[in-house]
């Protein structure tokens, strides 16, 4: 290749946005196209941390500790190698944010700060107060900004993305992206495509998750023939609080720093996780804690005051301290709940948090379909069946170092470029989607979309969340299909020409649809339990018939599902317990 | 609890400006934006017309990253630490004023960010491959630091002040506060001379009238005042230091 290749990034969160200046630092132009500016991504929500061996408190750990843990607390699911290069590579990500001005807490002598997270015990989480994610949110956006400045980078906002276009021979060619304002739509050719566009907590309905989370863009590729894996892997955080928008996460920093979980039994306090976990404590992995906190509150109706919710009690630790370290997030709860979380116990209950599944990719962070990458939430490679806690952070920024690096040996490899093309390839996946919008414009049906989309969430909360029965499983499919018949009746309830939220949100909606079917048709079919993944009629990990990645391809009435074998070459695995 | 919501709609940036008047019941958790998503789920105002749905940004949902920032009765903030029972049973919903409208509560917020362009609001690397860690920075720093960098761009300030209207081009106080946070770190430092620069061309940070709006209205209690003011002695004996080796 001699000319200038240009690449595509979709999604401004810390995966796009790593992706984007390594790419650039390999001197392609990137184009990014985000739903809203970089710095109002989902990442900015993440609070706790970011993980990396990096032993300041001098404990003994090492990458090699971080790794096994990794793979032990995701109960054995993920492929190994990757896991490993995403351990030892930790270090230096810390290192280069720290480069960058992340404003980490730092220990008295000006070192990095380090932080206890669930699943290890070990000091292994850098942190920023309670916003880590914002932090290095920012600090990613202002060296994208610098590239911009120096013209690599051209920003695409308030684009959303529609479709990618893959030529005869079966490559990324480019996407087909809408402006949510102007209603254009139009394609953008590409040499290769970078997606990065998190996870699908909107599924649903309330979870920790914001508002642009809805998972459509793996929705569409799904359908494009892209493979999705591990989809049923949903992790449900143990402490969130309650509203009537969205559960609002209470970071496992919290437990962290000290913080305990209790209700009352008998009229005493009873610290739960504590007697039960003795080695962990409050800081077993987050499947573990919110699997107990809803046997306490729904089995044993031990909630506080008879509802769904547990005690997350800071009140014993210094005020000062307190601020320092979680200010942020005991913010957030005093501002939503009215009530000071340093004097009162805080009200908590588990909320759906975060999407382990996803796009299919290899070890390049490539997906199946040549020239198209996927690195963040929105793929299924560094947690297997249940995330550790700050490794989020973590793999978002090395998946989206890998795809940088990875997608400049790509371009370099390619005996044609996207000028190369037919503009009829072009055209034809633009028609496609202008149609697909031309008829749900004119959709003035009885189905409120909004509803509807409520409708998903509660169906999918209530039956593919904590506990899983089958007959409820099957049942959700039928439902599932029955949400796609009523999707038909929709009125589109907008038909303005500008900024009109309502017609994206119609095409987000089916693809809400969709990937829902994926995940419970995967969870389904998994009759066993593992990481995050739990079914009472199979209590236990069946490693003879389930350590496998579970891979759906689209079909038109259910997604099929295969099954393909983990690679683990380097940590055999043994039986998952923390107690 | 039963409440009246009214809000500024305009379907195009140029259409004359109308109010739509929405009747409805919540409980006592509800903020701004559960507020609009219930509107959403049936859009028919208190006269009984069905119109479209309230079109706003939102995001986080958790006030960290500032999209659904509006007017609510007449104070602009984030809808989604607005609480009802905060704000009584009369709720009025309105654009920011500052920025060019795109349509009903969405505006559009760019020249936030082309102010951090602007005056080069990064940290100047050499690139991302691994050379150890950065300088040492003392907590006493990082305290100030982590202060500034809780920025989310959300224009509250430039909202509330009245140096920034159709006469000038002042580039606000969130963005001269990100230029301090650049200049307080040892690498931010060493173009700290460009941010100086940047700042002491027209609509910079000559244009502060010592209001003080800003340092009230941020949500995130930025030290507006006193970046602007530790700025504005940086730069003037930046300048008499030039002035003196020109």
């Amino acid at each position: 290749m001699n000319k200038n290749c240009d690449i595509i990034v979709v999604g401004g969160g810390l995966a796009g946005l790593m992706a984007t200046i390594v790419a650039c630092e390999n001197n392609l132009k990137v184009k990014l196209f985000t739903l809203l500016p970089a710095k109002r991504s989902h990442s900015v929500c993440a609070q706790g941390g970011i993980n990396a061996s990096l032993n300041i408190k001098g404990e003994g750990d090492s990458p090699d500790k971080h790794f096994y843990e990794t793979i032990y607390g995701g109960d054995f699911l993920a492929n190994q190698p990757p896991v490993k290069e995403m351990c030892y590579n930790a270090p230096e990500i810390v290192y280069l944010l720290d480069r960058m001005g992340v404003m980490f807490n730092r220990t008295p002598e000006g070192f990095l700060d380090f932080r206890r997270f669930g699943g290890t015990k070990y000091h292994r989480t850098a942190f920023a107060g309670a916003t880590t994610g914002q932090q290095i949110l920012y600090a990613l956006d202002e060296q994208v900004r610098r590239y911009e400045y120096h013209g690599l980078v051209e920003k695409y906002t308030g684009w959303e993305f529609l479709r990618a276009v893959i030529d005869e021979e079966g490559y990324a060619r480019g996407i087909v992206a809408g402006n949510i304002n102007s209603l254009d739509i139009e394609v953008f050719p590409a040499d290769a495509v970078i997606m990065a566009t998190g996870g699908c907590g909107m599924i649903f309905g309330k979870s920790t998750n914001s508002a642009i989370c809805t998972g459509s863009p793996n929705a569409i590729l799904f359908q494009q023939g892209v493979k999705y894996a591990n989809g049923e892997f949903i992790q449900v955080h143990p402490t969130a609080i309650a509203g009537n928008d969205k559960l609002r996460l209470i970071s496992e920093s919290v437990r962290g720093e000290g913080g305990r979980i209790w209700t009352y039994k008998d009229g005493k306090p009873w610290y739960f996780l504590e007697e039960k976990y003795p080695a962990y404590g409050n800081l077993v992995p987050r499947d573990i804690a919110s699997r107990e906190i809803f046997h306490v509150c729904v089995d044993l109706g031990l909630g506080i005051d008879g509802k769904n919710q547990v005690y997350l009690d800071v009140t014993h630790l210094d005020e000062e301290f307190l601020e320092y370290k979680l200010g942020g997030v005991l913010e957030i709860y005093e501002k939503f709940m009215g009530e000071n979380p340093k004097k009162v116990p805080m009200r908590v209950f588990p909320a759906v948090h975060y999407t382990m599944g996803g796009l299919w990719v290899d070890y390049n962070q490539m997906t199946n379909i040549k020239g198209l990458f996927a690195a963040g939430e929105c793929e299924y490679q560094y947690h297997g069946a249940n995330r550790l806690g700050a490794n989020s952070l973590l793999s978002c920024i090395h998946g989206g170092m890998v795809a940088g690096k990875k997608v400049f040996e790509y371009v370099q490899s390619l005996s044609k470029c996207s000028d190369d093309v037919s503009t009829d390839v072009y055209q034809q996946h633009k028609q496609v989607v202008v149609a697909k919008f031309e008829q749900y414009k004119k959709m003035e049906g009885k189905e409120n979309p909004y509803k509807l989309h409520q409708e998903l969430g509660e169906t999918m909360t209530e039956n593919v969340t904590v506990v899983r029965h089958n007959k409820k499983l099957a049942q959700t499919i039928d439902k599932l299909k029955e949400f796609r018949e009523r999707f038909k009746n929709i009125d589109v309830l907008d038909k303005s020409g500008n900024a009109n939220y309502s017609l994206f949100f119609v095409n987000q909606l089916w693809g809400m649809i969709e990937l829902a079917m994926v995940i419970t048709k995967g969870a389904l079919l998994r009759n066993e339990s593992r990481g995050s993944h739990y079914k009472p009629e199979f209590p236990n990990r069946d490693d003879a018939n389930f350590l496998k990645t579970t891979i759906a391809t689209y079909a038109v009435d259910e997604p099929q599902i295969s099954y393909e074998d983990v690679d683990v070459s380097l940590i055999k695995p043994v039986l998952r317990k923390y107690d | 609890m039963k409440i009246r919501v009214k809000v500024e709609r305009r379907e195009t940036p140029i259409s004359t400006p109308h109010l739509d008047i929405f009747e409805l019941d919540v409980d006592e958790t509800a903020n701004v934006i559960s507020v609009l998503m219930e509107i959403r789920k049936n859009p028919v105002t208190v006269d009984g017309r069905k119109v479209s749905p309230v079109v706003f940004e939102c995001s986080c949902l958790e006030e960290v990253c500032g999209a659904c920032t509006m007017n609510i009765n007449n104070k602009a903030r984030q809808a989604c630490s607005a609480l009802v029972k905060d704000l009584g049973r009369e709720i009025f919903l309105a654009p920011l004023r500052k920025f060019p409208i795109i349509r009903d509560l969405v505006v559009d917020r760019r020249k936030i960010f082309a102010g951090l362009r602007r005056i080069k609001g990064w940290i100047p690397i050499d690139g991302t491959h691994g050379m150890g860690p950065g300088p040492k920075v003392s907590e006493k720093i990082q305290r100030i630091g982590y202060k500034l960098s809780r920025c989310m761009s959300c224009g509250v300030c430039m909202e509330s002040c009245p140096q920034v209207n159709d006469r000038s081009n002042f580039i606000g106080p969130a963005v001269i506060a990100q230029a301090l946070l650049f200049n307080l770190h040892p690498t931010g430092a060493m173009i700290k001379e460009d941010r100086y620069e940047a700042l002491m061309e027209e609509g910079g940070i000559g244009e502060c009238g010592n209001a003080q709006n800003c340092v009230k209205s941020c949500p995130k209690q930025l030290p507006l005042t006193y970046s602007i003011g530790k700025l504005n002695r940086d730069t003037l004996i930046y300048s008499i230091k030039k002035l003196l080796e020109s």
